[in-house]
């Protein structure tokens, strides 16, 4: 048994090549955020910045690693956007896949997949989510990694884990929060959990398709409580979240729900920057279907790229943050 | 030694889809000079009117003179000074010699003998006094340079293309705090001068309230320890610079005083400092960048006349499609636009008024009735009480005055440049 990365020998037992270092049990997404390559001024095109960030020529700030990071596993892909009206790119990704006590070059015992999306009216609303999403995956691939795996107790870890991070930015005068969605996707289940607004969906290649998520905005709390669709959507408040990441939350236990799908298809993983121009389940559903090739078929990259691209072209109003993962998951051909 | 320059702007850098200008406010603050700390070199030019006019009334003269020699006892030990006459040519009255001399008791003695003796006669060219005071100041760069100027007349003997010229010539090389006394001078004329010179300008209606205006106006000289401030501004490709004035303690454009110094930076002089506080409005104009975009929409860095750069700011803009965010109006911003509208309303006023327009005058004035009780300018309101008959403060309804006293309206006129700081919410 070879190392995937650098080939040297490795014994089944090892949780690190002894070599390079990498880890065994796993693969996933820089922490930090798979951070895009961002040289040019997007104002001039120049690449001479003043040590305070600004171009030396334009003025315009110096573009960020975060404007458009993009993550490809094989296994799993996503792309954040900061869209076309936002200074700032403040939803964040983390994504990986877990090789079980076997590790690699085994097959993949689960994928894991976290968006969260910073509340903008929050100084440091990026870092809020980054950390929420790396920690969570953290603690999402160690307990896939085990033989014992429990995905729905590790779900609950996990938002505990992004609760303490995002708590840790706490400032006397902020407080820094997010949502959360996360899926972990085996051979033959998901699991998603979720706080806030961004969504999870199941589509299927030849089931029906389906919304996993329930919103927590007070839209969806007013509907739940009978009230009618149109009449809570014209509650002023309609739109701000319900629940949340934060050290100002109160309700810290996520929602979390398992399904085994009787056929192949994708989970999809998405801030409100997209659903935002797809709200309803059947418009989703038709943009990832405008490609005819059945949805698990498709490279998750190539998928996510479209659906980013969707959203932008429809105007990009927010940040735009999509997460997809093929199921079943194959056997775990990472590059 | 250099005191410490803090810099803090105020400004609302949200703007709309589209909009192209940034305004903001910089207050700058110097602090750090003082007691402990020893003055630094300085020099001082008393330019005393002795044209025929200042022995009518003869109490002119003998106020300028007491003024003057009250000025000498203000310097302090080592200061280099000089006291010019100025007349249709300027001459020396102390030393006798084109060159200045260090204060001490000696000197300051028959410096005040020479003052004392000093006889009105002839014309007002003011250009050459200012020409000789700069002759005086060469070789004594790094010091404070501070002059003082008196006069009781037209600049008759020049003609306004040769003042032009020279102060274009002379201005930044010293500051120049300009008086006028009695009523028989321009306040126009003056004002450019002042101006020019980073000057303060002031009537002196009384000439015995001038010996201790010429006593303040030296100890402040005194006060200020960093020479030859400069206030450099980068702006991005594409930006234009509307305008660059100082706001406060008075109102002074420096727009035209830019000298370039670097790709897409300029210098504008703002003289000696003190332990004091001065505020600045820029408006910049700039390329429109799409919503979301934040930009750089100038740099200002504070030189020295080293090049030590003794604070730094920034002005920004960042695209909103946010009106919650991009209607924010600035106090600051707002306050001191305001001043400017103020200033300009009684100066067109009193222009409108001198020329014989009524209408303009009265709409003009009442806009600056309006304008002064609105933003709590008590002084300027009760100048502007002595010109016209006010019957509605808030909506500024007035009459103009028949009668008017030449030093009440050449007061209002004067002053309507000097500002007030924006009243800090809760403070006093």
């Amino acid at each position: 048994m070879t190392c995937p990365r650098c080939g040297n020998v490795v014994e089944p037992s090892h949780r690190f090549c002894e070599e390079c270092g990498l880890n065994l049990r796993q693969t996933r997404t820089p922490v930090g955020g798979p951070l895009g390559a961002a040289a040019a001024c997007r104002g001039c095109g120049g690449d001479s910045f003043g040590p305070d960030g600004f171009c030396e020529q334009c003025g315009h700030v110096r573009p960020s690693g975060r404007d458009r990071m993009m993550a490809d596993l094989g296994l799993v892909a996503g792309l954040s956007d900061r869209g076309r009206r936002r200074s700032r790119n403040e939803d964040s990704m983390a994504c990986g896949v877990a090789f079980g006590a076997a590790g690699q070059p085994g097959p993949a015992s689960a994928v894991v997949a976290v968006v969260c999306d910073g509340v903008a009216s929050t100084e440091r609303a990026d870092s809020a989510s980054q950390v929420a999403a790396d920690q969570a995956a953290d603690i999402l691939l160690e307990a896939a990694a085990q033989s014992d795996f429990d995905a729905e107790a590790a779900t609950s870890e996990a938002v505990a884990a992004a609760f303490e991070a995002v708590t840790e930015l706490k400032r006397a005068d902020e407080s820094p929060s997010c949502t959360y969605v996360s899926a972990v996707v085996t051979g033959t289940e998901v699991t998603v959990g979720w706080l806030g607004d961004s969504r999870a969906y199941w589509i299927g290649d030849a089931l029906q398709s389906e919304q996993l998520t329930t919103d927590d905005t007070v839209v969806s709390l007013l509907i739940a409580a009978g009230i009618s669709e149109e009449d809570a959507l014209n509650d002023p408040g309609a739109h701000a979240l319900a629940r949340w990441v934060g050290a100002d939350a109160e309700e810290r236990e996520p929602h979390v729900r398992t399904c085994s799908p009787a056929g192949s298809g994708v989970i999809v993983l998405c801030s409100d920057g997209l659903w935002n121009y797809l709200p309803t389940l059947g418009s989703l559903d038709a943009a990832v279907r405008a490609d005819p090739r059945p949805p698990s078929q498709r490279s998750p990259s190539d998928l996510v790229d479209a659906l980013v691209a969707l959203a932008l072209e429809s105007g990009g109003h927010d940040n735009v943050t999509v997460v997809a993962v093929p199921f079943p998951i194959g056997d775990g051909g990472t590059t | 030694m250099t005191g410490q320059f803090q810099l803090e702007v105020f400004q609302n850098e949200y703007l709309p889809e589209g909009a192209a200008e940034v305004n903001a406010i910089i207050t700058v603050t110097a602090t750090g000079s003082g007691a402990a700390k020893p003055a630094g070199p300085a020099a001082e030019v008393i330019i005393m009117d002795c044209s025929g006019s200042m022995e009518m009334p003869r109490t002119k003269l003998d106020e300028a003179k007491r003024a003057t020699r009250a000025a000498i006892d203000a310097l302090r030990d080592g200061v280099q000074f000089a006291v010019v006459n100025g007349m249709d040519i300027a001459e020396m009255i102390y030393p006798k010699r084109t060159r200045l001399v260090a204060a001490n008791a000696s000197t300051r003695a028959e410096a005040k003998r020479a003052v004392t003796a000093v006889r009105a006669d002839g014309g007002t060219a003011i250009g050459e006094w200012l020409r000789l005071a700069d002759q005086l100041f060469i070789g004594h760069s790094g010091s404070v340079k501070h002059a003082i100027l008196l006069t009781d007349g037209r600049n008759e003997h020049e003609t306004p293309e040769k003042l032009d010229r020279i102060l274009k010539e002379v201005s930044g090389n010293f500051v120049c705090d300009c008086r006028g006394v009695g009523t028989d001078w321009e306040v126009g004329e003056l004002r450019k001068v002042a101006t020019r010179m980073l000057g303060s300008l002031d009537i002196v209606a009384e000439p015995a309230g001038l010996a201790a205006d010429f006593r303040a106006m030296t100890a402040a000289a005194m006060g200020k320890d960093v020479a030859d401030v400069r206030l450099r501004l980068w702006t991005p490709q594409g930006a234009t610079i509307k305008y660059v004035k100082q706001v406060e303690p008075s109102l002074v454009d420096l727009t035209g005083r830019r000298v370039e110094s670097a790709a897409r930076s300029g210098d504008y002089p703002l003289a000696s400092w003190g332990d004091e506080s001065r505020d600045y409005h820029l408006c910049i104009e700039v390329k429109p960048a799409a919503v979301g975009d934040r930009m750089l929409a100038g740099r200002v860095s504070l030189l020295d006349g080293d090049d030590t750069v003794l604070g730094k700011a920034q002005v920004l803009a960042v695209w909103t499609d946010d009106t919650a965010l991009s209607t924010r109006i600035n106090p600051q911003v707002a306050h001191y636009t305001g001043q400017a509208e103020l200033a300009e309303a009684i100066q067109e006023g009193l222009a409108a008024r001198k020329s014989g327009d009524v209408e303009t005058a009265t709409a003009k004035l009442g806009r600056a009735v309006a304008l002064a009780t609105e933003t709590g300018h008590e002084d300027t309101a009760k100048l502007l009480a002595k010109v016209v008959d006010i019957d509605d403060p808030v909506t500024g309804t007035v009459r103009l005055k028949r009668q008017v006293a030449k030093a009440d309206e050449m007061t209002l006129d004067t002053r309507s440049t000097v500002t007030k700081r924006v009243r800090k919410p809760g403070g006093s």
